[in-house]
């Protein structure tokens, strides 16, 4: 503790430094406990779980490796693994390109007044009913909703467009939009304009401009909001139900199912575990991305 | 926009581009405004007319009622513990330097990260071995870990405008930490406060996944979305989230309001360049 300027006397210093102590205490201690009560305990009594068994349909304390081996030699798994993986990944990656020309547009075109008002509105559905949105885009989507509707009218066929992986990228985009256009806006935002200056000065054209000076001062920021989009898609499993309708088993759906199906708590504790393991991995690395010094 | 650059593409472009964000951030919600004054049970657009007895089916509907009231209990007492503890973590990140600061700051923004599936599952477990799952008071300790941070956050940045030496010179100046705290610290920060309670409120009363896990019987409004989901197409869904939407998107607006006057300045070089 370095920075109290609490007015001490000689005779009660060292209440004084107690008294700073406890003040600090006070502010420095709630949310910690409350978040190692209530965050770490339960997930480390997750990964106790992972190793005990199930007896007579009883979660039963134990040390046994037979949940891990049982999900890690399921081939059913892995295909789960890599397909939530590789859509999640792909969805974040659209995500990300599909908020760029926002981005750009509310970090370069809007004045900085007209920016956070479009910021403000680009956020605000981010907190509003996720449930009732994807219920909308059910409306939407199936057929003889809206857009089939307007696809007839105009001449086409009108098909369904729900369990597509075009109906689950809908899904994973409401959820994730919000978060990558702040976090895009912002690392757009505070790219340095005397760089940008310059570099017009010196005759650079608007291309290379945007490719040699804007897009590596952005970077971080930039894959922050793939991330976060990642983060965001790989563990929601509400558009993979009633957008994707079931086509797509991905590893939430697995979690749940398992929990609610079969009582198979170690079961779904390893396949919980696996999805955080993956999670920290691809945060490490791309973050590490993302910060690296160029060249 | 700096006087020197000109853009890549057309304007038109990066202004397109935002449309179709903006498009696709609000139809889902347009849509259930729209559909939740139909008088067709089912929505499509050839609507046979307006009707408001959906919102008159919801607001007659007895468990409904009760997964409102325990929206707004668990969302009140989540938003007051969550902004009480985030500005607590952000006051003590800006005022003092501890040993493990950086773990505590780690762990704090820890949860976000953590798939809401597997929190809800890990929370179901614990909340069973101490006796509290399936009550109300264990969504409210859950919510609060995933709410605190957001209040932190935004805590954080209006103390980050806050100058340092200020609250020393009181101190020395003979004002007790308290009384400077409530002098000077409180005032500055009270916004950022109200946008965090504001905030947390949105956060809790919106999330689903860790309620159905651990509320047991007592269902929140978004839980009891969910239930409605899983069976079939039902009209009433538009109203409830016509409804939610307005709470949420003023509250969440208000609060944006709020932190994006403090801190716009903050957010861009431009302005200070």
């Amino acid at each position: 503790m370095t920075s109290s300027a609490f007015p001490a006397r000689t005779s009660g210093r060292r209440f004084h430094f107690l008294f700073n102590r406890a003040w600090q205490a006070l502010w420095v201690l709630p949310l910690p406990a409350w978040l190692l009560l209530f965050f770490a305990v339960p997930l480390g009594l997750l990964v106790a779980i992972s190793f005990w068994s199930v007896v007579n349909y009883r979660l039963t304390p134990d040390a046994t490796l037979s949940a891990w081996r049982y999900v890690l030699g399921l081939d059913f798994l892995w295909a789960s693994f890599w397909r939530s993986y590789g859509l999640s990944m792909a969805s974040a990656v659209a995500i990300s390109l599909l908020a760029f020309p926002a981005s750009y547009a509310m970090a370069f075109v809007a004045a900085p007044r007209q920016r956070l008002i479009l910021l403000g509105f680009a956020i605000a559905p981010f907190f509003t009913s996720y449930l009732v949105r994807i219920y909308s885009w059910q409306v939407f989507l199936t057929e003889g909703g809206v857009i089939s509707s307007v696809v007839q009218a105009l001449g086409g066929k009108g098909e369904s467009l729900l369990n597509t992986y075009f109906a689950l990228f809908l899904g994973h985009a409401t959820l994730a939009l919000p978060v990558v256009l702040i976090l895009q806006t912002i690392a757009l935002a505070n790219v340095d304009r005397t760089g940008i200056s310059a570099a017009a000065n010196l005759g650079a054209r608007p291309g290379a401009i945007l490719f040699r000076i804007i897009l590596p001062a952005a970077r971080p920021g930039l894959t922050l909001g793939l991330l976060f989009a990642f983060l965001l898609s790989y563990a929601e499993f509400v558009s993979a139900s009633y957008l994707g309708g079931g086509t797509f088993q991905t590893l939430p759906i697995l979690v749940t199912d398992l929990v609610r199906a079969g009582q198979q708590w170690p079961r779904a504790a390893v396949v919980s575990l696996l999805m955080i393991a993956s999670l920290l991995v691809t945060a490490f690395v791309t973050v590490l991305w993302a910060y690296r010094e160029k060249g | 926009m700096p006087p020197h650059l000109k853009h890549a593409l057309p304007k038109a472009f990066w202004i397109a581009g935002l449309a179709l964000v903006f498009l696709l951030l609000y139809a889902p919600i347009l849509s259930a405004v729209l559909f939740s004054f139909s008088a067709d049970r089912f929505p499509s657009l050839s609507m046979s007319g307006f009707s408001t007895k959906w919102y008159a089916q919801v607001l007659t509907d007895r468990a409904m009622l009760e997964a409102l009231s325990n929206s707004l209990t668990v969302a009140g007492i989540t938003a007051l513990i969550a902004t009480a503890l985030g500005f607590a973590a952000a006051y003590a990140d800006y005022r003092f330097r501890f040993v493990g600061q950086k773990a505590v700051l780690a762990l704090a923004l820890l949860p976000p990260t953590v798939p809401l599936v597997i929190l809800g599952l890990a929370m179901l477990a614990f909340f069973s071995r101490i006796g509290i799952a399936g009550t109300l008071a264990a969504v409210v300790a859950a919510h609060v870990v995933i709410a605190a941070p957001f209040a932190m956050a935004v805590c954080r940045l209006r103390l980050a405008q806050l100058d340092e030496t200020l609250e020393t010179a009181a101190q020395n100046l003979g004002a007790l930490p308290h009384s400077a705290l409530a002098r000077i610290v409180l005032p500055h920060t009270l916004p950022a406060i109200l946008a965090a309670f504001l905030i947390t409120f949105a956060v809790s009363f919106d999330e689903y996944v860790i309620s159905w896990f651990t509320g047991g019987l007592n269902q929140t409004i978004p839980v009891a979305v969910l239930t409605t989901l899983q069976g079939q197409v039902d009209p009433t869904i538009h109203v409830i989230g016509t409804l939610s939407f307005s709470v949420t998107l003023t509250l969440v607006l208000i609060a944006l309001a709020v932190v994006l006057r403090q801190s716009g300045g903050a957010m861009s070089k431009e302005e200070t360049s």
